[in-house]
């Protein structure tokens, strides 16, 4: 789950890195009394879950509270990347002498946290990794040992940060941000740029904070800050059902069984010359149940105009599936065609129980290249 | 031979008591697999159907000889699980719980992997080495045993391999299910290891899909240290950047982790990638054809 950039530095505050005072704001009278209460020249930033935000003109420097309330009208609306910005975080403008970079990732590959600092700060990552990697600083910590002063000591001199008082200071961050790392079942937590202002003072300025989605439970107060508007309106339907869903750009609904096999229909409806409109994956089994609370998250997208059932029967056989397909359409109305392929234990049967029934718009196909052309064609 | 469960194997299953974990655990026992006990805390004394069930696993090792554990507990007591197996000596550990936290699964890893055990999992379908034993969920009638090997990120996905390969008249030596989660036991290349040492395993098909790099590592694995042919399919083509398709690792990261990052990787080191299952096991029966 990713955060925005408000709620990383909420956290970041509580585990004791600094950020700068700031207020969310949704409309631009809100901007405005939040402007009016910080004082001073603040920043008007949209919050949106992408990057980009200062080139797409979300991100803007106000004088007054007036002023505040004017760049808020012009950021609020905005569609950045496909975001559209709904909420603004009013923060109190910093002065800013250097711009440095820290995250802490979690390595799949390694298979360790990863610290990643640098003094080129301020702009992408991979940018600095590809064009002056030495300027990188990398270092993988023991879960066990976990966070150990010299690691911030290997980090700072390896970068290079001269200044008694910023290594002081960063020292300190450094460790902070491991303990809110393992705290909150972060995924990743960067501070891009981590400034260090004209008076010496280093502060986190932004924040891109992302949590395992299977470390939730231990979390409630972080996965309340899910902002539901963002989600895309079928996808928050299927979280309600327990429908394991993404929602994808195309005409051709996609339901199948296991993440694997639907990923691989996804592939082959593409290689069908068609787009998939959705990954969903039904799990193991194949009941009746599950099958009409899928169509209707499927079918609730206006863009899907043909629907490919791409079953593979297991220990749920392809017999029941078959009569598990049957009942749920029986149960609801769906105008799309369907076309099916039952592939596994008891295929054969499954789909004799299909032809005999033979819905009108119900096509059923032997292997899942044929099923996808039909899929194609009949979306077209 | 086979790899991971044999006849030797001698299987205590964490969680026998659950309705998940009774009704594989049953299915498990009568495909053969030696299933000689179950543990869940507080019911030690009873049976299922006959499977004697222990508080403790160091109670399964000293009475009943397990040597092999499948863990079906929930989530939040997994990693506990593992650990629990681990402390009493239990050399492979197969994990099929869904959902463990990724930070849980690092410390699990971490402490694991020094001791040489065999972990599979979480988030997986278990292994199967047909004809001997199954340990997990597969759907055994599916497979016929033989000699390809066959590793993968994906249950349904193998299975409709495996399935496909028997319809061309092969059969697998075993099947292993590594999961589809950010911190597996086994990686591509602990299998792969296996496979290579294996003297039932002739060919290897590895089928893998989006995020992270096991992928990749693997190809430079198979040319380096494989005389083994291996053919691959990777899912995901089609996947966008930073939405976790279904298993909790299958996520493209900024742009690290597509699939045709992994096909180039492959290829360039010599593994032929399939572009649909069909075409997968029509390459394996090809291959074998050729060497025959």
């Amino acid at each position: 789950m990713d955060l925005y950039e408000y709620q990383g530095k909420e956290l970041f505050k509580r585990f004791g890195i600094p950020v700068s005072e700031g207020r969310l704001a949704t409309t631009p009278d809100e901007a405005r009394a939040a402007a009016a209460e910080l004082g001073g020249q603040v920043v008007v930033k949209a919050q949106v879950l992408t990057g980009g935000r200062g080139k797409a003109g979300g991100i803007k420097l106000a004088n007054d509270p007036d002023d505040a309330r004017a760049k808020a009208e012009q950021i609020l609306g905005l569609d950045i990347r496909g975001h559209v910005v709904r909420r603004l975080w009013i923060e109190r403008a910093s002065e800013i002498a250097k711009e440095y970079y820290l995250s802490l990732t979690f390595d799949r590959g390694a298979k360790r946290p990863l610290f990643m600092f640098t003094t080129e700060g301020g702009i992408d990552i991979e940018e600095v990794a590809e064009s002056t990697p030495e300027k990188l600083v990398r270092l993988h910590v023991d879960p066990f040992e976990g966070f150990q002063p010299w690691q911030a000591r290997r980090l700072i001199f390896g970068a290079e940060v001269d200044d008694p008082n910023e290594q002081k200071q960063i020292l300190s961050i450094v460790g902070k941000l491991y303990e809110a790392f393992v705290a909150t079942d972060a995924m990743l937590t960067e501070i891009n740029p981590l400034i260090v202002t004209p008076e010496g003072k280093v502060k986190a300025l932004d924040s891109k904070f992302t949590v395992d989605d299977a470390a939730l439970f231990r979390h409630p107060d972080v996965a309340e800050m899910r902002d539901l508007d963002a989600v895309p309106p079928e996808e928050r339907a299927a979280r309600e059902k327990g429908v394991t869903y993404v929602k994808l750009d195309g005409e051709v609904g996609i339901l199948g069984n296991g993440a694997g096999l639907v990923m691989s229909t996804l592939d082959v409806i593409a290689l069908a010359g068609g787009r998939p409109a959705n990954f969903c994956d039904l799990g193991g089994g194949g009941d009746a149940e599950g099958v009409v609370d899928a169509l209707g998250v499927i079918t609730a997208d206006p863009q899907v105009k043909s629907i490919f059932f791409n079953v593979f029967g297991g220990i749920t056989r392809c017999d029941e599936v078959a009569r598990g397909i049957l009942a749920a359409l029986d149960r609801m109305t769906i105008e799309h065609p369907i076309v099916v392929r039952l592939d596994g234990t008891n295929a054969e049967q499954g789909r004799e129980i299909l032809q005999e029934a033979s819905p009108p718009n119900l096509h059923v196909e032997p292997t899942m290249l044929d099923a996808a052309r039909r899929a194609v064609e009949l979306a077209s | 031979m086979a790899i991971v469960v044999d006849q030797d194997t001698r299987l205590v299953v964490q969680g026998l008591t659950g309705s998940e974990g009774r009704f594989h655990g049953l299915r498990n026992r009568n495909y053969g697999t030696n299933v000689v006990a179950g543990v869940t805390p507080g019911k030690g004394g009873q049976d299922v159907e006959g499977i004697p069930v222990y508080n403790t696993v160091a109670e399964t090792v000293d009475h009943a000889g397990a040597n092999t554990s499948l863990i079906f507990v929930p989530a939040r007591f997994a990693a506990d699980a593992v650990y629990e197996a681990v402390d009493a000596g239990i050399g492979t550990v197969i994990v099929i719980t869904e959902h463990i936290p990724a930070h849980e699964m690092l410390r699990v890893y971490t402490y694991v992997r020094p001791k040489g055990i065999t972990m599979i999992g979480p988030n997986c379908p278990g292994v199967l080495s047909p004809g001997k034993t199954n340990v997990g969920i597969i759907p055994a009638e599916v497979f016929a045993e033989g000699a390809i090997g066959l590793v993968s990120r994906s249950g349904t996905l193998t299975y409709q391999i495996g399935y496909e390969l028997v319809q061309l008249g092969l059969g697998n030596s075993s099947i292993v299910g590594i999961g589809g989660d950010p911190v597996p036991g086994s990686s591509f290349i602990d299998v792969l290891e296996k496979f290579e040492a294996d003297s039932q395993t002739e060919l290897v098909v590895m089928v893998g899909e989006i995020g992270g790099n096991e992928e990749e590592k693997a190809a430079e694995f198979i040319r380096d240290r494989m005389s083994k042919p291996v053919l691959a399919y990777i899912a995901g083509f089609t996947a966008p950047p930073g939405k976790t398709m279904g298993h909790a690792g299958a996520i493209i990261s900024g742009s690290s982790g597509t699939a045709q990052a992994k096909k180039e990787a492959l290829e360039a080191c010599g593994v032929r990638v399939g572009t649909t299952p069909t075409e997968v096991a029509q390459l394996v029966a090809d291959a074998v054809g050729a060497r025959a």
